[in-house]
């Protein structure tokens, strides 16, 4: 028996372990992936970013605890934490935080490590969550790393991506950037307990209000790809992100959440987003693994030796990084890099 | 590919509040290049071997500062032999009398650490105990 058949027979172990080898990109891992993958679709994704210190972990496990008691969802969590871009390593810590979905036998916590991504997720965190997906659980919960202003991966791989702010973050400079605020289906500010709590949600509102409420379209390749599987919504179809109060070391506004949770995915599939957004995600999904796949195979093309000596010419500015990788592209290189015209190869 | 990373489980079992020394052992690992998985304070054995196989961790570290080492070991090994689990590396850290070394040994934990445990002998014994 695979390992993958094991994950659709509902073996936790051999889940546990596949998720290992997908991390790992393993041989076996991908194998298996191609297996599970006519399993995928059927999850709902949902994402959860903000700050570090604004209570994503704790927000996720409230979350996690209604879907499994109010819905009888099955429930994974991905949780993902920096690694060291030093030493590799990583102290992952977001269980802390969900101790209360322990010894349900319908929820699954893994942690992740970004190993070196910048986008707030790992780089093999869609995988993980394919996996997921396959194995049957109804919701998968992604959290990303403690995010900044630009860590928006999550918006391509989920479906629902909220935004957790807490008071006292920042004045409202901070909500007309774009970035992490654009990307939020849902807003939520945690921690409204605390002072501050009416400047934060103000400052959301009035972001929101300036807004022009248009359709969401995916940048891709730094094109807008404009939706091209469904027309245009119609009037009264455009989602305008709602602000939820909570506090959820109580478990406060927690209910309200998860209610809008819900109406954003009926959304999505009343309005055709979901199907657009499902085609993006594999897109972009398709574009990363081309990428690795064109860099590992021109890696192997290069010999170390060869790549050493140009990374040298260029520390000692012999070389700009451009022409470095003119010479490394070109597998008969010429007398000279510098001979070469500069519109040769624009065209 | 990517290389493989070792993954530990630092849990704190019992009732006693000192994961001071838990912390530490944490970062070492961490430094050291491990991912390290820390699920705080007050773990139930039960906890400890469901978070161990969610994470699929190669060792799981128990810091016991509350005399309950006796108790709490061999709950735990137990159980991740239950879930099939029976590779992974067992280590102890905290209060633990030089009587109970012998026996926590033939339990099968693969190492113990005292007050004043150097992290680089903690990091190397876990290496070789994983990597052999």
């Amino acid at each position: 028996m695979t390992l993958a058949s094991s994950v659709l027979g509902g073996d936790r172990l051999a889940l546990a372990r596949l998720l290992t080898q997908v991390e790992n990109d393993s041989l076996e891992g991908r194998a298996a992936l191609a297996e599970l993958f006519p399993h995928t679709g059927r999850a709902h994704l949902i994402g959860v970013t903000g700050a570090p210190g604004t209570g994503k972990s704790s927000l996720v496990n409230q979350l996690a605890l209604h879907f499994r008691r109010q819905d009888d969802k099955r429930v994974a969590i991905v949780a993902v934490d920096p690694s060291s871009p030093f030493t590799g390593g990583a102290v992952l810590g977001d269980r802390v935080r969900m101790r209360d979905l322990a010894g349900d036998a319908g929820v699954f916590i893994r942690s992740m490590a970004s190993r070196g991504s910048l986008g707030g997720l790992a780089q093999a965190t869609a995988s993980v969550v394919q996996v997921f997906d396959a194995a049957g659980y109804d919701i998968v919960m992604i959290e990303t790393v403690g995010a900044g202003q630009s860590e928006v991966d999550i918006a391509g791989l989920a479906h629902t991506t909220i935004v957790v702010e807490a008071p006292g973050l920042g004045d409202d400079i901070q909500a007309i950037k774009a970035g992490i605020l654009e990307i939020a289906d849902i807003l939520v500010v945690n921690k409204a307990d605390r002072p501050g709590v009416e400047n934060t949600e103000r400052s959301l509102k009035s972001m929101l209000d300036l807004a022009h409420p248009s359709q969401r379209v995916f940048r891709h390749h730094g094109q807008i790809m404009s939706d091209s599987v469904q027309a245009a919504p119609r009037d009264g179809m455009i989602w305008i992100p709602p602000i939820q109060r909570t506090v959820s070391t109580e478990g406060t506004g927690i209910a309200e959440l998860a209610g809008l949770v819900a109406k954003h995915a009926a959304h999505l599939r009343q309005s055709g987003d979901w199907a657009s957004r499902e085609r993006a995600r594999l897109e972009v999904e398709l574009d990363a693994l081309i990428r690795e796949t064109l860099m590992s195979r021109f890696r192997e093309g290069v010999p170390q030796k060869q790549y050493d000596e140009i990374v040298e010419k260029v520390v000692k500015r012999n070389l700009s990084p451009w022409e470095a990788v003119k010479v490394l592209m070109n597998p008969h290189p010429g007398p000279s890099p510098r001979g070469r015209g500069e519109s040769e190869r624009s065209k | 590919m990517t290389e493989r990373k070792i993954r530990v489980l630092v849990a704190k079992p019992g009732l006693d509040g000192h994961d001071r020394g838990a912390k530490v052992v944490a970062r070492a690992l961490r430094d050291a290049g491990m991912e390290v998985i820390y699920t705080g304070l007050r773990q139930t054995p039960e906890m400890i071997a469901e978070a161990a196989l969610q994470e699929d961790v190669d060792v799981v570290g128990l810091s016991v500062l509350s005399g309950a080492h006796m108790a709490l070991t061999p709950r735990v090994m137990e159980l991740l032999k239950a879930n099939g689990q029976s590779h992974v590396k067992v280590f102890i850290g905290g209060i633990i009398p030089d009587e109970d070394l012998h026996r926590l040994k033939e339990m099968g934990v693969t190492g113990v650490y005292g007050p004043g445990a150097s992290t680089d002998d903690i990091i190397r014994e876990v290496k070789h105990a994983v990597m052999g």
